[in-house]
């Protein structure tokens, strides 16, 4: 923009900025402040608005349902972020190997993300499926008699882990792909000719080299996870019993069917600072390396 | 280069092509003889009865040509939450569907118009000929808040053919568990790899409270406690999990594992199941027979009672045609004849001449089993937060059949989170 003064230039910008700020502010902003303000107050969406201080927030930290609930979201984060990054990195590693149809498997892998959470849910859904599912039946080719998979309190959470991790693999994919891509090959070269071994190579150089990479990794699979919400809904429903039930369900239980908006803000505000902690403390523990 | 004050004009036309379009909103004019246009929703016809739902529309629109009606359909899941969302921006629907177990807490936050001074006024309307019950159903704190458009119940439907195969005696108006008890476990057979099951009602709360009733529990007292671990509540539900866990004669969640019922019935792998008379017109697709009988009580006998009403908007500003499309849906003889036809639930005009047709229809031969159960309804609990309350069950109830949790132990949890709820609310 040759020929104009700074002011000018910036109020160009403004201009352009306006329509992506306009949405921010109206759909992303305000109702987080507004959700910040009904957090301390008893509204049903119905009734008037009162102001009961941090009353939500005190009943929330009592709520043994929302402990289960949270105890459970840990559970599926243990579970689910361990295996969705190292798989995600083995198929990195893999369509990053000299292999034919590179992109082709790139494709594949990648199709799962962009298909939409109701779909993939209700295909493990089938899948699972104890009597007439393609999994049990694969496992009794092999004699084994699969478990009841959704319907056992035991095995529901893994089922929604491994529907998770097989989804979000092709996501994990990409980052680990584009780190992959920036080492230098020279790295690889030098190690060769000092006699290292593709497996000494993989722990000494590539692991290195995409610390940046995982921790990014890490960082939103963590934030994603602690908002694992869609599969659950549709694939169990929190069931059995309350053996999947996880926090932003919960969330979503006193907002829209017990129309509890104070209380469902109050239970997300505190699942935000929680996020917020963690990853300050994650990002901490990364600077100090 | 641009000038100063370019973006400005750039801005301003922003704007004005903004108000433009916001302009488009309202451009309806208040004149006396134009066509008043109604909002309605609705989650009761989809998705197998929209047509039947449209066709009374247009007969409400034929006799008034001033008054248009805007339909808006649902499902039943998404129903309430948008309704509530509505009502909290100030723009819900001018008259909308309402169950009886909703109706009361709308009714009590006052968001529903008084409808007694129109109904007073209305010469065309006469509530004798609506069916009571149902009529009541729908007022609160002797105000008339909503127009009572159906009612449904429960039968036990049971599969003849099986019955007579395997030479068990259909059931009677006078059975009780036991007696179906023990006709199920006649029944529960495997043929050919297939399970056949003698019985089937789902463990959850809607079921709950009325074979509570059935054994003369209730889910509250008079002054509206809690009352789930009374002793008639602790041998409801053994009953109701000892046909799943001890006799194996009703499937348990992971051998139904997402099939519904009512479809089972349909495969003919379930001699008997406990459901709704709305399944009439999906059922009558089947070719094997079947009839229905009331449902076997224990100490008494007990039914499902549901109805359907019209409620309108007490911040709308067309009340009056609101009114008028409600009392049509409630009391026509046009709107309930199109009912019958369709079996869609029963019209709360409740005169001999229009149920006629409705008995004479077959299958299920017994239809007067339908008004026989009407003797013993129980209406389902209304209590604030009982949706909660409703969910808390059903979990606990999982746990029950998933064994980690005993009836008793579960319902004795149950009384305390209901009191916990109730001291929230």
């Amino acid at each position: 923009m040759a020929g104009l003064t700074k002011k000018q230039t910036y109020r160009w910008l403004l201009l352009f900025l306006l329509p992506s700020m306009l949405g921010f502010l109206v759909f992303v902003l305000t109702p987080i402040l507004a959700s910040l303000g009904i957090s301390f107050t008893d509204w049903d969406l119905l009734s008037s608005i009162h102001f009961i201080g941090i009353k939500n927030y005190a009943e929330v930290l009592k709520d043994g349902e929302f402990w289960q609930s949270f105890r459970n979201t840990l559970g599926f984060i243990l579970g689910y972020l361990p295996l969705v990054t190292i798989f995600g990195l083995l198929a990195a590693l893999l369509v990053n190997s000299k292999i034919h149809f590179k992109s082709l498997f790139r494709g594949i892998y990648f199709l799962p993300v962009v298909t939409s959470w109701v779909a993939v849910s209700l295909v493990w859904k089938w899948l699972f499926n104890p009597s007439y599912g393609l999994l049990n039946y694969f496992l009794s080719l092999v004699g084994v008699h699969g478990p009841q998979w959704l319907e056992d309190p035991k095995t529901a959470m893994i089922a929604i882990i491994l529907t998770s991790v097989w989804k979000d693999i092709g996501f994990i994919m990409v980052i680990y792909l584009g780190g992959l891509q920036s080492i230098d090959l020279s790295f690889y070269e030098a190690a060769e000719v000092d006699g290292a071994s593709t497996w000494q190579q993989f722990w000494k150089i590539t692991l290195p080299l995409l610390r940046k990479t995982t921790f990014f990794v890490l960082t939103i699979s963590l934030i994603n996870s602690f908002q694992v919400f869609d599969q659950v809904n549709i694939m169990t429903g929190g069931g059995p019993g309350n053996a999947t039930s996880v926090v932003v369900q919960s969330v979503y239980n006193h907002a829209f069917r017990y129309f509890q908006m104070g209380y469902a803000t109050a239970e997300s505000w505190i699942l935000f600072i929680v996020i917020l902690v963690v990853t300050i403390i994650q990002m901490k523990g990364q600077n100090s390396k | 280069m641009m000038k100063r004050h370019s973006w400005l004009a750039v801005l301003g036309g922003v704007a004005v092509a903004a108000l433009v379009l916001a302009g488009c909103g309202n451009k309806s004019a208040d004149n006396k003889n134009a066509v008043t246009t109604i909002r309605f929703t609705d989650f009761s016809a989809s998705p197998d009865h929209t047509k039947d739902l449209k066709a009374m529309i247009a007969g409400f629109e034929k006799e008034n040509p001033k008054i248009k009606v805007d339909l808006e359909q649902l499902s039943y899941d998404d129903y309430f939450t948008k309704l509530q969302t509505q009502m909290a921006g100030g723009n819900a629907p001018d008259v909308f569907e309402l169950n009886y177990e909703n109706f009361e807490n709308y009714a009590k936050k006052g968001t529903l118009a008084d409808l007694s001074s129109y109904v007073k006024k209305d010469k065309d309307f006469n509530k004798n000929e609506i069916n009571k019950q149902a009529y009541d159903a729908f007022s609160y704190n002797g105000k008339q808040y909503g127009m009572v458009e159906s009612f449904s119940n429960v039968a036990l439907f049971y599969n003849k053919d099986l019955f007579k195969k395997y030479g068990v005696e259909t059931p009677k108006a006078d059975w009780t568990w036991k007696d179906e008890q023990a006709a199920a476990k006649k029944l529960t057979r495997k043929v050919d790899g297939k399970q056949i099951w003698g019985t089937y009602a789902p463990v959850t709360m809607n079921e709950f409270y009325k074979v509570a009733a059935q054994n003369g529990g209730t889910i509250f007292n008079k002054d509206g406690k809690p009352t789930m671990n009374s002793s008639a509540n602790k041998e409801a539900l053994q009953y109701m999990v000892d046909n799943v866990l001890k006799y194996k004669v009703s499937p348990s969640p992971a051998e139904m594992s997402g099939q519904k019922s009512e479809d089972l019935f349909k495969n003919g792998q379930l001699a008997m199941v406990h459901t709704g008379i709305w399944e009439f017109s999906d059922f009558a697709k089947t070719n094997f027979k079947w009839d229905i009988q009331v449902e076997p009580g224990n100490t008494q006998k007990a039914t499902h009672f549901f109805a359907n009403g019209f409620a309108v908007y007490n911040k709308s500003d067309k009340k009056e045609a609101a009114y008028k499309f409600a009392r049509y849906m409630s009391a026509s003889k046009k709107v309930a004849n199109i009912r019958i036809k369709s079996s869609w639930e029963l019209p709360a005009l409740s005169s001999k001449s229009i149920l006629k047709p409705y008995l004479e229809q077959t299958p299920p031969a017994s239809r007067d089993v339908v008004f026989k159960s009407l003797n013993y309804l129980t209406l389902p609990p209304v209590a604030s937060g009982f949706s909660k309350m409703s969910d808390a069950t059903d979990s606990e109830f999982e746990k029950v059949l998933n064994k980690s949790v005993s009836p008793t132990a579960a319902l004795d949890s149950l009384q305390t989170q209901f009191k916990q709820i109730q001291s929230k609310e």
